[in-house]
């Protein structure tokens, strides 16, 4: 048996020889022929490396060098530097990913590139169990300035200067509500936080509650002392476990400093904060409804006026403000209000927290500059579509008071009045991103679905015109839609909106006419045709392969979760009826879309 | 503790940056585990039980271990950040037990990034 001094080994793995590894070797065999090593040096083909990826790869021996990407231009500088001088071309290395040296800077990423921090500033840098840690990044130092410096006239006149709005949702200007407040006679006030996030698909405030705490309080506690109460309540979901503990202990350890309580900071002012944890109605977090509930009482809206400044819980003046928007407070106090209103859009000042969900890349929390389009968001931010086949459909603003925005508008900037006139609302901040593979008549009767059921039955438009937009949709998408539905939905919405109370009733609505407005045609095919073309309600789906355009890959035979597909290499496959349950599982998983 | 005034705002501020900061002869290394609802239901207690039992294993004195809350990014929870003194802070995504510990001991300990699980370097301020 002849022996080499070294051995080749090139891999002529299906991943390597489609990356050209047939063409090495045999460039590398008439190099070796060439400069007359032909007895010295032994080229071997190998199976698979299981780096396909960097292929064609290439193990050398007796060294154990490990070669990657080599290409037909290498192969005369591995023979003559390598084979000939016994210097190995460091460049086609392995390099182990622990040693190679390209980290991206935080900022180049787009995810946070894009972003601009005020409610969220600490997040992700502070311990939220520990106060100090908040005052060394100067926490508390506009309660100082507020509670030493300020009259609660300037405090108000800072906040209105800064343009911020209410972040709740409707975007009442905070500044002017915080005036009224303080306008109204009385000696007991008092200041609200609405932590009764509940919005399918939002947890911006459960976040903020979570990861920075007493932002909360000292925006609470300098809006106590321009309005003159002394006492406050966090109304915060009892959902929020990990949210309410961290915040008990931000209370605790603020009273302990003397940030809560008597004379804060020696000032003379006083004021004192408590929890006051929902049951998760979603009807508790409309401002009424809320303070009933804290007030003992089932958790139902009143008739507005008196707003709360004038008459609010306890029938006292009152200011409730959402978790973000008091977030807020702070900064505005120390920066000053004409700083923040540097930032943004017109009518529309400061940043805005985003619930990044559904299907995006990066799903997260994103504070982004009042002004950004919702395209940088989903596509800058949020990284597009995951599924390369699909293509984006539209995104849910506002949950179930808000609407869809369709791909022609996503140019839409930030701005309260810019996404209201494209049919949807700023709202809390609830962002759900749907793909073509999203049906949307069957996300309008998941919204109504959730506000039918969460209609407090106190009026009789809401509580029961909700139902029958719902039995309409339910109808629908099960393949039983009459013609006059989308007429009879129309005239539901109109006169549910009209003539209910609170925003529940008058917005609850709106994801069925914000789809009717984008995607009318869905709801006629549904109806007319007995067809979804999102190819998602189940039972207008045949479950039928079509042998044109199916690949025969056996994605969906392998996947298929009660073996009701028979498939074999290169013939298509077929689905049979009597053993498939409709689990939709062979849907997702073609990507030829030859499942129908 | 007695009630605070202004002034001792100020000295809590520097009292904290004194513990917390990464400096000569004080400590060398911070370890933050991001720990929001996201970070925790991903598995970010793990994570911060396999710090802390690296750092008993180690007996090392001058590294802190601490916990903050999301990040933003919770679709790559849990989240880790390494600091250490003179170096920009790393971030790691996708964290569990086993790779915590190899961070610890070829990061934290021999001064080795992990980069094959490296979100970013930097900080967003």
């Amino acid at each position: 048996m002849k022996l080499f001094r070294q051995h080749w080994l090139i891999c002529g793995g299906t991943g390597c020889q489609a990356a050209g590894s047939i063409a090495v070797r045999d460039a590398l065999k008439a190099e070796i022929q060439n400069q007359g090593l032909a007895e010295e040096i032994a080229v071997v083909e190998t199976g698979c490396n299981g780096f396909c990826a960097m292929g064609p790869v290439a193990v050398v021996y007796p060294e154990g060098i490990f070669y990657v990407a080599i290409e037909v231009s290498d192969v005369p500088e591995l023979v003559s530097e390598h084979m000939l001088k016994g210097r190995p071309v460091s460049r086609l290395f392995y390099k182990e990913p622990a040693t190679k040296n390209v980290i991206p800077d935080m900022m180049d990423i787009p995810f946070f590139a894009h972003q601009k921090l005020i409610a969220l500033k600490n997040r992700g840098i502070l311990d939220a169990e520990n106060i100090d840690e908040y005052i060394a990044r100067d926490g508390y130092q506009a309660l100082g300035k507020a509670l030493t410096e300020m009259t609660p006239e300037q405090i108000i006149a800072e906040v209105k200067t800064s343009g911020l709005r209410g972040r709740g949702g409707a975007g009442f200007p905070t500044g002017l509500k915080w005036e009224f407040c303080q306008k109204s006679p009385g000696e007991i006030k008092y200041v609200l936080c609405n932590a009764d996030e509940g919005d399918p698909g939002a947890f911006m405030d459960r976040s903020i509650l979570e990861a920075d705490p007493h932002s909360v309080v000292e925006g609470m506690t300098i809006a106590a002392k321009a309005i003159g109460a002394n006492e406050g309540y966090v109304y915060c979901r009892a959902e929020y476990p990990l949210a309410v503990h961290r915040l008990q202990l931000a209370i605790d350890q603020a009273r302990e400093y003397g940030l809560l309580g008597e004379n804060i900071l020696d000032s003379g002012f006083s004021f004192d904060l408590h929890i006051y944890q929902g049951a998760g109605a979603f009807v508790c977090g409309e401002e009424t409804a809320l303070m009933r509930s804290i007030e003992g009482k089932r958790g139902m809206p009143r008739p507005r006026p008196p707003f709360p400044a004038v008459a609010g819980l306890w029938n006292r003046p009152t200011v409730l403000n959402n978790v973000e928007t008091w977030a807020n407070i702070p900064q505005i106090i120390q920066k000053g209000g004409a700083w923040y209103a540097s930032i943004g859009t017109e009518g529309s000042k400061g940043t805005k927290v985003f619930a990044l969900t559904g299907h995006v890349n990066n799903i997260g929390l994103v504070e982004v500059p009042m002004g950004t389009s919702l395209r940088t968001i989903i596509y800058d931010i949020g990284g597009g579509i995951p599924k390369k086949h699909r293509k984006f459909k539209a995104v849910q603003l506002g949950g179930p008071s808000g609407g869809c925005v369709p791909e022609e508008h996503l140019d839409t900037l930030c701005d309260y009045e810019a996404i209201a006139k494209v049919g949807a609302i700023m709202g809390s901040g609830g962002m759900i991103v749907m793909d073509d593979s999203t049906c949307m008549v069957d996300m309008a009767r998941f919204f109504m679905d959730f506000v039918q059921e969460e209609s407090c039955g106190k009026c009789t438009p809401c509580r029961e015109g909700t139902r029958r937009m719902l039995q309409i949709l339910e109808r629908i998408v099960e393949g039983e839609g009459q013609e006059g539905d989308i007429e009879t939905l129309e005239e539901l919405a109109a006169m549910i909106q009209t003539s209910s109370l609170c925003g529940l009733g008058q917005t609850g609505p709106n994801p069925v006419l914000s789809t009717l407005r984008y995607f009318r045609d869905e709801y006629e095919a549904h109806i007319r045709d007995k067809k979804c073309p999102a190819k998602s309600c189940v039972a207008l789906l045949d479950f039928v392969v079509d042998e044109a355009k199916c690949k025969s890959c056996g994605l969906c035979f392998k996947n298929c979760p009660v073996s009701a597909i028979t498939w074999e290499k290169k013939k298509p496959a077929h689905i049979d009826l009597s053993k498939c349950i409709k689990c939709k599982t062979c849907f997702e998983n073609c990507k030829f879309d030859a499942i129908s | 503790m007695a009630k605070l005034k202004i002034s001792d705002l100020a000295k809590i501020k520097d009292q904290v940056t004194q513990a917390t900061s990464l400096r000569e002869g004080g400590a060398q290394v911070k370890v933050t585990v991001h720990m929001g609802t996201c970070g925790i239901a991903s598995g970010a207690r793990n994570v911060l039980n396999a710090v802390m039992d690296e750092l008993t294993k180690s007996g090392r004195k001058d590294i802190i271990v601490t916990t903050s809350g999301c990040m933003g990014l919770c679709s790559a929870e849990p989240l880790v950040t390494v600091e250490k003194a003179g170096a920009e802070p790393i971030k790691y995504s996708h964290m569990d037990d086993a790779k915590m510990r190899q961070v610890f001991n070829r990061h934290v300990l021999a001064d080795e990034v992990q980069t094959q699980w490296v979100l970013a370097k930097g900080s967003e301020q």
